[in-house]
């Protein structure tokens, strides 16, 4: 039983492993978005503060909304906000149609691939962001504006398992863009409208307990918020447990939404695909 | 039925290609009324292959050879028609299907850009889930085979073609299919490499028995490799029979060089036909249901002063190409 189940999942856990070790490699672009996550980190906290002065009543405080931009900035290649390049060319080159060659799940198969990219990714940009704003802002006596701890103890284990949806609800996302892809043969158009869409409604761009009360609802419920705000307000405690534990099914079920409408979509696609040439 | 035989009964494939209207007016109404065109890629494609035959497939750029080797890879479906790979329908049955076969297209990659080779190698394992004693011993097998020794630890973007190529084929037998399919293998390469390949190939199909069908454009690949030659043009088989029977039937002339020891005015040989004259010597072709080599030879020995004979086949270039004109498909 556990035999056929390691069986089943080998191909899977190869990809993850193989993509995740070759990813970490990319040392320089790390570096390049460290420096500019930092630089948009202090604007966007400068920014806040200002804002956060005229108003009297405002829906999260000053010290949640810092802790929130400096996990945007720190996490913020979690997002799905571009397809995968090397499926982008192989959409391009038509080489997409021989991943059918490979005896396995295709979207399993580029579902573990975007699970590496939404991991070793993060994981080497998170690193050294934490570190200046956790740990070197307070050292220099700029606690104010640095990364304070999680809300409480409850709050970080919340805050981990929030996470762990993420990187599910992200690589969903991801994968199905990538179908799009192959649906539009572009991934031109996908990345135009999607990215930005995912920027605003994630929370990136603005914390999104910051938008007008009526529109709350509406974004509480939409599947981009799974992306960032949830564990965000879960770690600044801007939620309280119970309200922590509906976000977190919020985000369970639209991981199964995406996966299964990726699923569905994949198959529809992937026959029609016609791989041309005589 | 045996895992690696294979079966196409009356396989045809009708892809649908957008029409671009030309002009202002036609870009306008293109955007809300597509107009398609329907292009029949293959018209009744029927043959049977049994365990361990080697088919070559040939014919003209677009005449339906890799639509072929794609439906029966599993990559494409038909549009009706049945067929089968060792019992199991490959677009149907595609996972389990394409577990058990190999395939190489020459113009694509199925190895991973950024990867070394022996990375690619090990995932391929996992993605096969090939036992890992078994993947040792075929893989040091075919690295031996292949000469790929020193090409390992290189990423598959930095291979010459000829090296990739090596490297995908070594890539597609590492699960040790029973069947392999090999679209234009050695488009590109140079001599040394196209002899690698089809060494290779002789060797899996001989001593291993593995079923191969092989789309080309090299007819010395053919005569190297194929024993029986299917001939496709504008989507249906114009034949399919041995290498020898197509040359007999297409282009039976043979050829015979006659080396004078001096001048010759003028050269009565009746049944041939003088093909041309290279300083003292003369090409000749006869066919050889009219005349044969023996009575010809005799006679330009018994009126001139001859140095030297030798008698040739016409390039099989030259007969397929008669062929395709005697079926009236362009090449």
């Amino acid at each position: 039983m556990i035999g056929a189940a390691a069986s089943a999942v080998r191909p899977y856990q190869a990809v993850l492993r193989v993509r995740f070790q070759l990813l970490l490699q990319y040392r320089a672009a790390a570096i390049a978005g460290f420096v500019t996550q930092c630089w948009w980190g202090a604007i966007k906290v400068m920014v806040l503060a200002a804002f956060f002065r005229e108003t009297v009543a405002t829906p999260m405080t000053l010290r949640q909304a810092i802790d929130y931009t400096w996990l945007g900035q720190a996490l913020l290649t979690l997002l799905p906000w571009s397809v995968d390049p090397e499926i982008a060319r192989m959409v391009r080159s038509g080489d997409v149609a021989y991943e059918r060659l490979r005896p396995i799940d295709t979207y399993a198969y580029w579902y573990a691939r975007a699970v590496a990219r939404r991991t070793a990714t993060p994981l080497l940009r998170a690193i050294p962001m934490v570190i200046t704003a956790g740990f070197i802002l307070p050292m220099i006596g700029m606690s104010a504006w640095g990364l304070s701890a999680p809300a409480s103890r409850e709050a970080a284990a919340l805050f981990v398992v929030s996470m762990v949806l993420v990187i599910a609800l992200s690589s969903a996302v991801a994968t199905l863009m990538e179908v799009l892809t192959v649906a539009t043969l572009s991934d031109r158009g996908v990345n135009t409208l999607v990215g930005p869409l995912i920027i605003i409604l994630s929370g990136s761009l603005i914390p999104l307990p910051l938008y007008p009360e009526w529109l709350q609802p509406a974004l509480r419920l939409q599947p981009f918020a799974g992306l960032l705000d949830t564990p965000f307000r879960i770690y600044t405690g801007h939620l309280d447990a119970t309200a922590a534990l509906a976000a977190l099914v919020r985000q369970a079920v639209w991981i199964v939404v995406l996966v299964g409408i990726g699923r569905v979509l994949m198959a529809r696609v992937m026959a029609r695909l016609q791989a041309q040439g005589g | 039925m045996s895992h690696a035989s294979i079966v196409v009964e009356d396989l045809t494939k009708v892809f649908r290609v957008a029409e671009r209207r030309t002009g202002a007016f036609g870009t306008v109404t293109g955007l809300f009324h597509r107009r398609y065109r329907a292009v029949e890629a293959l018209k009744g494609v029927s043959f049977t292959l049994g365990e361990g035959e080697l088919l070559g497939l040939i014919g003209p750029n677009g005449a339906g050879k890799s639509t072929t080797i794609k439906i029966l890879c599993g990559i494409l479906e038909p549009s009706a028609g049945r067929c089968e790979v060792g019992g199991l329908v490959p677009w149907r049955d595609r996972v389990r299907h394409v577990a058990r076969i190999g395939a190489v297209f020459g113009q694509r990659t199925q190895l991973w850009w950024d990867l070394p080779v022996s990375e690619s190698f090990e995932l391929l394992r996992d993605i096969y889930r090939v036992a890992p004693d078994r993947y040792r011993q075929t893989r040091d097998e075919l690295i031996g085979l292949l000469d790929l020794e020193r090409l390992l630890a290189t990423p598959v973007r930095q291979l010459s073609l000829g090296q990739r190529v090596r490297c995908e084929i070594a890539a597609s037998m590492l699960h040790e299919p029973r069947v392999l399919f090999l679209d234009e293998p050695t488009i590109g390469l140079d001599a040394v490499a196209k002899l690698a390949v089809r060494d290779f190939v002789k060797t899996l199909n001989r001593e291993r028995g593995v079923t191969v069908i092989l789309t080309t454009h090299d007819m010395q690949d053919v005569e190297a490799l194929a024993e029986r030659v299917i001939v496709i043009g504008k989507g249906v088989i114009l034949a399919d029979s041995s290498l020898s029977a197509l040359r007999r039937g297409a282009l039976a002339e043979r050829r015979l060089w006659v080396h004078f020891a001096r001048d010759v005015e003028v050269l009565d040989m009746p049944g041939a036909t003088v093909r041309q004259w290279q300083g003292n010597s003369v090409e000749l072709s006869f066919d050889p249901r009219v005349t044969s080599a023996h009575r010809l030879i005799a006679h330009v020995a018994a009126a001139y002063e001859v140095e030297d004979v030798h008698l040739e086949e016409p390039p099989i270039e030259e007969v397929i190409a008669r062929f395709y004109a005697l079926h009236s498909v362009e090449a």
